[in-house]
């Protein structure tokens, strides 16, 4: 009797993941999608272009530095695609409805193990593997690629990427032969944003904005050929890096060594890894099947959470009380607030790096339009924070929508619950976010309560945009929070968010810089620039208030057409 | 208690529930039958304000569904097929939400709850979260919140699956009672032995119209089955023969193997 192939098993996967594009699609979605995307390739080429070109010209060591940042790079996205193998592979070995299916299917465990591992390994690279096409792309037109560098990058990457896919499916088999699988997810969230947060720090600390400079180009080359990296010469990220540009003439004759290195290295690897999966599999799955151990609710704290909403309505604390205990109980959702954290201190420690107070007196004007501007940096972080947190709002009670619906709860209530216990502590953020840069930066008083006002109403607007979007796009298929606002409808509402920041700015900045002006030259400011000012707070305020109302009127509307 | 005026439910071109005429008494157990895809489910969900109707009226205790959906939607508990429920709350939290959403708090509230949880056995569970519970507590639980906020109209879809055979009786002797003493229940099941022994009145579905509704002895002196049970009925009036054909060809791949 024959027995289902690896293609067969990966077939329906494939061809649900065609038909999901195929549905999705339209117009603008891919305009949008494509525009962004091209956007982004074009500013990566065009960067390392320019580097490899500056390389070339470097006598003695271009090419080796060529070769160092492409084994940079790859280094640097073996650890983001590791990390994504163990998380994804959790929940196509462990998760998945269809694994049921498959363990009663009289199907060869190694058929399972190569589908399931090309399935984790799709989804966990196909990122990096958009990310890096400008890349080589810019290595191939910078050193006149021939066809062979086409073939041996493709065999390359292939050997590449899987290593990690079977390090990170072994991983989560050991993880999940010690937890429970929901557990593990847990854990294993938690492992990915901790990761994810340190890599952002660690390449802001690194200041990147020098590189920006004129000098910065020598400062890189020093920076580059200053990277003494011996053990790298045991990562395949090296090998790949060596194989990939081998073809290119970069380092001399052509060394097969390295492809041979890496493609017996990533076969040494499967044969490893279907091994472990043989032994290590079964009991995991079994596990995984046993479901999650009994979790008490902690009642001393859903005491205080009821005190404290008393004031509110029945339905409206309901709601609220239940938003907050699910949000601290959902792994997927709190740890959000460790990205959150980064951000704040990424965007404080800008702030403090600004070259402001470094040396020569910086008159009030400078400061004061650096605070003003400043507002609209905080504005972007705090539509990344509401992206994060309000926009996932809606899709989180997609499952649930049939209680709600049938229940008599105004589905206005419903809106504005999640509208206020979201935006309260986004305005307190804020506020504290910009009090706080606002000092580091000594602006004056009057600056000081433009921009306080003005965050405050970007906050209202912002969250509404996000609940709004959130609300519109919604994404009931998925059981993890942090998924949803890296979908289709939130890469629109941070779109729409920054043009709302922008249109909020320059109406304010105009009048605003016209009583700085009027300051700074001793004169004072007279009536006309008064209600230019006026106007344009007005503008602002205006533009806000649409901000709000539209999008929570769309939200509601938008959940009473809801089939679902 | 319950009454559907001209009910119609389409998606584009597909009409999934043709004009549909009902009424359900006060303390009525009514029973709504009929084969996959028959549009039950969809009438149920628009007859608990779920989904919204493309045509007709739908009026629960005096109250247009559309019109006055609060007022409507207070008089009903709704137990759903295989629904989700909030995996993070307790047992507890969880039919205290109910009650808030239907405006009921307190000790009154927590005491009606606790009442239900022991009812079901769930009182040792009750500060557990409902994603440590089993399918068939999970099912408990759902009843429980059908009934937290005392309705006179429950609105039932396949009650018993996942059920042990002790909660599936309790179940059904809930249903009956809760019928007895007043409440109406819209029933729909495909346990076609519960339908028969617990339901004052049946209707049966298919294509997404009624092909018959009545007790049953009206059902069998319509489908003309003499004494046969609903099972009899239930196939002469929704195609006998495909199931004749299915064994058929169940046969034959029997016999080619």
């Amino acid at each position: 009797m024959m027995q289902a192939g690896v293609l067969d098993l990966y077939g329906p996967k494939w061809r649900a993941a065609r038909r999901r594009a195929a549905d999705g699609a339209s117009i603008t979605r891919t305009l949008v999608l494509g525009g962004v995307g091209l956007l982004f390739w074009s500013a990566v080429f065009a960067l390392v272009y320019r580097m490899l070109l500056y390389f070339r010209a470097t006598p003695g060591i271009g090419e080796l530095l060529a070769l160092k940042l492409l084994g940079l790079v790859l280094l640097s996205l073996l650890a983001i695609v590791l990390i994504s193998n163990i998380i994804t592979s959790l929940s196509t070995f462990f998760l998945a409805r269809d694994l049921e299916l498959l363990a009663a299917a009289p199907v060869d465990g190694l058929h399972i193990y190569a589908a399931r591992l090309l399935e984790t390994l799709i989804h966990s690279s196909w990122m990096v593997l958009l990310m890096l096409a400008p890349i080589l792309g810019a290595y191939a037109v910078a050193f006149q690629a021939g066809a062979l560098f086409f073939v041996v990058t493709l065999i390359a990457l292939a050997a590449y990427l899987l290593i990690p896919a079977v390090i990170g499916t072994a991983i989560t088999e050991i993880i999940v032969n010690v937890f429970p699988a929901r557990r593990a997810r847990d854990l294993l969230a938690l492992i990915a944003l901790l990761g994810l947060g340190a890599v952002v720090m660690l390449f802001r600390m690194l200041r990147p904005e020098r590189l920006a400079r004129p000098e910065g180009f020598r400062n890189l080359v020093d920076f580059i050929a200053a990277l003494d990296t011996p053990q790298s010469v045991w990562l395949p990220s090296e090998w790949t890096a060596q194989a990939i540009l081998a073809p290119l003439g970069v380092g001399g004759s052509i060394d097969v060594f390295p492809a041979i290195l890496l493609v017996s290295t990533a076969a040494a690897f499967f044969v490893m890894g279907s091994w472990l999966h043989g032994r290590l599999y079964p009991t995991a799955f079994t596990r995984a099947q046993e479901g999650a151990e009994r979790r008490d609710g902690e009642q001393r704290r859903t005491a205080s959470l009821e005190a404290m909403l008393s004031g509110a309505s029945v339905t409206t604390r309901s709601l609220v009380a239940k938003d907050i205990r699910t949000f601290f109980r959902d792994t997927t959702q709190w740890s959000q607030l460790i990205l959150l954290g980064v951000l704040v201190i990424v965007y404080i420690y800008n702030i403090k790096v600004l070259p402001l107070f470094s040396g020569e007196d910086v008159g009030f004007f400078l400061i004061n339009v650096v605070s003003f501007l400043n507002l609209g940096l905080a504005g972007f972080v705090l539509a990344a924070i509401a992206a994060r947190f309000l926009f996932p709002a809606i899709s989180l009670e997609g499952r649930t929508l049939w209680l709600l619906r049938s229940s008599p709860l105004r589905l206005s209530s419903l809106v504005w619950s999640k509208f206020w216990v979201g935006v309260t502590p986004l305005v307190v953020l804020a506020v504290a976010l910009t009090l706080g840069t606002n000092l580091m930066l000594r602006v004056s008083g009057f600056m000081m309560v433009i921009s306080l006002s003005t965050i405050t109403v970007m906050a209202f607007a912002l969250a509404a945009l996000a609940l709004g979007f959130g609300a519109v796009f919604p994404k009931f298929d998925t059981e993890n929070a942090a998924e949803i606002p890296t979908s289709f409808g939130g890469l629109l509402y941070m779109m729409t968010a920054v043009a709302y920041l922008v249109a909020t700015v320059v109406l304010e900045a105009g009048p605003v810089y016209q009583i700085l002006r009027a300051e700074a030259s001793g004169s004072g400011p007279g009536t006309a620039q008064w209600i230019g000012l006026a106007l344009g707070l007005a503008g602002a305020v205006a533009l806000s208030v649409v901000a709000v109302v539209v999008p929570l009127r769309v939200a509601v509307r938008r959940i009473e057409s809801l089939d679902h | 208690m319950i009454q559907l005026h001209g009910v119609t439910k389409t998606y584009g071109k597909f009409t999934a529930v043709h004009p549909l005429d009902l009424h359900v008494r006060r303390g009525e157990l009514f029973g709504f039958l009929g084969p996959n895809g028959a549009g039950k489910t969809t009438t149920i969900r628009m007859v608990t304000g779920v989904l919204r109707p493309t045509a007709g009226r739908i009026v629960i205790a005096g109250h247009d569904l559309v019109r006055d959906p609060l007022t409507a939607k207070r008089h009903v508990g709704y137990i759903p097929d295989r629904p989700a429920l909030y995996e993070k709350l307790t047992g507890t939290e969880f039919l205290r939400f109910v009650s808030g959403l239907w405006g009921r708090n307190g000790d009154g509230a927590d005491r009606r709850a606790d009442e239900l949880l022991e009812l079901f056995e769930l009182l040792d569970w009750k500060d557990t979260l409902i994603e440590s519970y089993s399918h068939g507590m999970r099912q408990k639980l759902l009843i429980t919140s059908a009934l937290v906020h005392s309705p006179d109209v429950l609105v039932v879809d396949e009650p018993m699956v996942g059920l042990d055979p002790r909660a599936a009786r309790m179940i059904k002797d809930l249903l009956r009672a809760f019928a007895d003493q007043g409440g109406t229940v819209f029933l729909s099941t495909h346990t076609l032995e519960v339908a028969e022994a617990l339901c004052d009145r049946i209707a049966i579905l298919h294509g997404g119209r009624i092909r018959a509704m009545g007790s049953m002895a009206e059902l069998r002196s319509e489908a003309a089955a003499g004494t046969a049970g609903l099972e009899e009925i239930f196939l002469r009036l929704t195609g006998e023969e495909h199931v004749k054909e299915l064994v058929a060809a169940i046969r034959a791949g029997g016999s080619a193997a």
